[in-house]
């Protein structure tokens, strides 16, 4: 049989973001699988290095739209431990808050996309109802849906009043009913059963030595969790259980997600219940001593690690972040190895990938004098010849085509 | 009694002497180093199967000056993350792949290769990341001499 190269992306139906996947098929089954990541890469780290830590704080929290929050704590823990700063206790608690209600609201956003990449789009839709009533909660504490502007260096910039706690508990047994419902499905409901068991396999000893993480490494059977193993924020004051599972593959990425959003609720209680009296924010110096330190936080889709190095000045001499999509996308080609390319949108997905936090850098327009505007017929010849390079050639077949046609 | 970091900091001084007085615990679960890049290899072996640092949570590169450097962040599963730094001079930046340790290192190795022109031996050929096809192969933007055209 015939080897087929299929690629899919940088722009394609099955793909929520640009990045592309080349594949080669025997039938339908897949032989090989390469990605080529970067398309969403803006530059950030360059850009930390020429601005001030303020200013970092919010480029950083845009690294990513929907776990913004994940990345300027990360920063801020970063500088805070390098200024030596002393946070106040209820500072804490409100960055642990507002970063479980990220958690609820990604995994809700996963739990849906997943749903509509295996063609239940009931599912997509109530889950996508649901996560509305924590995007609100996250609107009414913070301001924003996303990109919440909660940290400063030293603290954080609002207080949740006592009227929003009662908010949030309130939102929080609304979710939780909805989210036993989504256990009952994904365990009872055998559409989802069938289609997502032993599909993108991924063993342990894979998961560990291709350094998976988050959700992913735990559905196999890998007990780790940032959380709970280097505790930032208020975790090491809370009581909440590492979902793990061991069925290795999307259904238990599916379950362990489902499991994660109740203890995000547990972990919520007990922060709003337990958050002390106090002030938000201790003086932080504009300038920060020389220094260095790596700063780790458990993004909803897993580790992400922010490095920074200060040379005393009011500008980080090095900001490097490494998303957690990045650690997770090299284990999709183990999870795809001969399996079929129906099953592919699904194990990308399951990884819950986020493209824009895993590449962070293009300002192609700005170099030399390459500024131009492409007719379409030249963008049509630039595609063409893009593809070819990839190894993905018409010529034959269109010649084929032309003689049959005639 | 000695904490666990100070524990890994003597382990490491004893096997490893050349390591005396630079091995520094900046604080609970953090420990740095700097190394010659000879020995780097040693050291991983010793902290994967003595120490269980078998992640490799990422690699920073860094534009020193006269030299580029690079630290690998290894973590284990009590959540110490053991940074190891080597140095090489910017005029010949030559390190070796640590892909035989880490299969999962490669896209971070691509990732110095493209933004700070570094050279890692012993990686196959492969799809540069995360720079287009397109960018030229000299110019490295995370060199501080880098300026936008």
């Amino acid at each position: 049989m015939h080897k087929v190269m299929i690629p899919i992306g940088p722009q394609h139906p099955a793909l929520k973001e640009p990045e592309s996947f080349l594949i080669a098929l025997k039938g339908e089954k897949i032989t090989d699988f390469a990605v080529r990541l970067g398309y969403n890469h803006r530059g950030i780290e360059k850009a930390c290095e020429e601005r001030t830590y303020i200013q970092d704080i919010y480029l950083t929290e845009r690294i990513c739209g929907i776990c913004s929050h994940t990345h300027s704590t990360a920063f801020v823990q970063a500088v805070e431990e390098i200024a030596g700063l002393a946070m106040p206790k209820r500072a804490l608690y409100i960055r642990t808050i507002i970063g479980e209600l990220e958690r609820v609201h990604s995994h809700l956003l996963w739990l849906g996309v997943a749903a509509h990449e295996i063609g239940f789009d009931t599912l997509l839709m109530y889950t996508w109802r649901d996560r509305e009533i924590v995007m609100d909660l996250l609107a009414a504490v913070t301001g924003n849906r996303v990109n919440y502007g909660i940290n400063t260096i030293g603290g954080v910039r609002r207080d949740i009043s006592p009227e929003q706690t009662k908010d949030i508990l309130s939102g929080l047994k609304k979710l939780e009913e909805r989210t036993k419902y989504y256990i009952d499905v994904a365990t009872k409901e055998t559409t989802i059963i069938k289609r997502l068991s032993n599909v993108g396999v991924l063993s342990k000893k894979n998961a560990l030595s291709l350094g998976a993480v988050g959700p992913t490494a735990r559905a196999s059977g890998v007990d780790r969790d940032t959380r709970r193993d280097d505790p930032y924020a208020a975790y090491n004051e809370i009581d909440f259980k590492v979902i793990t599972d061991d069925h290795c593959d999307v259904y238990g990425r599916t379950l362990v997600r489902c499991g994660e959003l109740m203890e995000s609720y547990k972990i919520l209680r007990q922060a709003l219940q337990n958050m002390p009296e106090g002030p938000l924010t201790v003086k932080a110096p504009r300038k920060i001593p020389a220094g260095e330190a790596v700063s780790r936080y458990e993004a909803p889709r897993g580790e992400c690690m922010h490095y920074v190095r200060s040379n005393g000045t009011e500008k980080p001499e090095r900001v490097k972040v490494r998303a957690p999509t990045l650690a997770n996308v090299q284990c999709v080609a183990k999870m795809l190895e001969d399996r079929q390319l129906a099953d592919l949108p699904i194990v990308i997905a399951a990884i819950d990938p986020c493209f824009s936090c895993t590449d962070r850098l293009v300002a192609v327009k700005e170099i030399g004098s390459r500024k131009r505007i492409m007719k379409w017929d030249e963008l049509r010849e630039y595609g063409i010849h893009w593809y070819q390079h990839q190894g993905v050639d018409f010529t034959e077949l269109n010649k084929r085509l032309k003689r049959k046609m005639k | 009694m000695m904490t666990k970091e100070e524990r890994i900091q003597s382990d490491l001084i004893v096997k490893f002497p050349f390591l005396d007085g630079k091995v520094r615990v900046q604080r609970a679960r953090r420990i740095y180093t700097d190394l010659p890049k000879e020995r780097l290899e040693d050291l991983l072996k010793y902290a994967i199967s003595e120490m269980d640092f078998v992640f490799l949570c990422t690699m920073t590169g860094l534009d020193e000056g006269d030299n580029l450097s690079f630290i690998y962040h290894l973590t284990r599963q009590d959540g110490v993350i053991l940074s190891l730094k080597i140095s090489v001079p910017k005029t010949n930046p030559v390190i070796k792949t640590v892909t035989g340790y880490f299969k999962g290192a490669e896209i971070y190795e691509r990732e110095v290769m493209d933004l700070l022109g570094a050279k890692v031996e012993g990686l196959p050929e492969g799809k540069r990341y995360p720079l287009p096809d397109d960018w030229p192969q000299d110019e490295h933007p995370l060199r501080k001499d880098w300026k936008k055209k």
